[in-house]
């Protein structure tokens, strides 16, 4: 005798196989679509991957937190990867001795920038305060956001989806801000890219440019380091004590 | 690979404690992501082995979004309600922060040629 499906479907479901494996096949489709759009910022493929496993779940009526417990060890791998990103930022560590001031006075100004103006924006405009603190870390790459955002108050899963708008709005926009400006430095180009929109932005600035590219990954790690200090200071002092 | 692996999650155990125990305003794994980058400086650079390691992680780094990403299923109710709110501020607020950035990091360069001693 045979179990029924739907008894069958619980135990997959419960298991980290069933969300360890469609994760990755939703990664994998939504980068192959990627590349047959000829790598078009619009089809980023972390918004594909969610899209996909979205409309998944919801059309197998499976809630959020049973997917989330099977795929969490992928989440964990966050961890250890933001950790990682010392490498990088050490590997530019002679490129930032030779612009100290620019890339000083820039990162404090984007950082800056990036938070009050999300905040600021989102509160003219009625968003409600959790939507207000999960906007503040949105231009920093999504570990670093999710943890900021949760540390401040904010929701982390959706400041990892504000996160990823950012940076395909960074990627596509950065070009016609740059040509208005008429500015040309592929270092300048590159460090305003990462600040902006961190990692989505720093693949974009790579196939642009090899420099471009270095200087958007530095600042992509600069610009989170320095987000997670500001961020729930700026947040503290623009919010009126209500807990 | 397993050395690397040991030692990143090393770093971000000591970032999370150090944060948890002086209730530090910045989540764990950046701790522990400043202590390695002290410790490489401090070495003279990373070993091949923690090189590669953190390549292969890094160059997958958006798989490993996707599982937070795909809670915007619980708050698309929130999401109807304020997209304007969120559009418009993610719209403006970047395309500003890349002026800004830009600008100000070229007023600052000009006068600034290479000078030793900073």
């Amino acid at each position: 005798m045979t179990p029924p499906l739907s008894e069958l479907w619980a135990y997959l479901a419960a298991s980290p196989l069933l969300g360890l494996t469609l994760t990755l096949l939703a990664y994998q489709g939504a980068l192959w679509l990627y590349r047959r759009t000829g790598a078009n910022p619009l089809a980023n493929p972390v918004l594909l991957a969610v899209g996909l496993l979205v409309l998944f779940l919801s059309l197998t009526s499976t809630p959020y937190e049973t997917y989330f417990s099977s795929a969490q060890f992928i989440h964990f791998l966050l961890g250890p990867a933001t950790v990682a990103l010392a490498i990088p930022l050490y590997m530019q560590i002679r490129r930032v001795r030779a612009m100290l001031l620019p890339i000083a006075v820039g990162l404090l100004a984007g950082s800056l920038t990036a938070i009050l103006s999300a905040v600021l924006i989102g509160r003219l405009l009625g968003a409600s305060s959790s939507t207000q603190l999960s906007l503040a870390p949105k231009s920093v790459t999504t570990p670093i956001a999710m943890g900021i955002a949760e540390h401040i108050g904010g929701i982390p899963s959706l400041a990892a989806v504000l996160v990823i708008f950012t940076g395909i709005i960074g990627a596509v926009g950065a070009r016609h801000v740059f040509d208005a400006m008429r500015l040309r430095d592929p270092a300048i180009r590159g460090f305003a890219i990462g600040i902006a929109a961190h990692g989505i932005g720093t693949a974009r600035a790579f196939q642009i440019n090899e420099q471009s590219g270095a200087f958007a990954a530095l600042a992509m790690g600069l610009n989170g380091v320095l987000t997670a200090f500001l961020a729930p200071l700026l947040v503290a002092w623009l919010t009126p004590a209500t807990g | 690979m397993i050395s690397a692996l040991s030692l990143l999650l090393f770093f971000q155990l000591a970032g999370e404690m150090l944060a948890r125990y002086f209730s530090l305003p910045v989540p764990g794994p950046v701790i522990g992501m400043l202590l390695l980058f002290v410790a490489l400086v401090l070495r003279g650079g990373p070993g091949d082995d923690l090189r590669h390691t953190s390549q292969t992680l890094l160059q997958h780094l958006s798989l490993l979004f996707i599982p937070a990403g795909v809670g915007i299923m619980v708050h698309l109710h929130r999401v109807a309600d304020e997209w304007l709110a969120l559009l418009l501020s993610l719209l403006i607020s970047t395309l500003a922060t890349l002026a800004v950035t830009a600008l100000t990091m070229r007023c600052c360069q000009r006068p600034a040629t290479p000078e030793d001693g900073a």
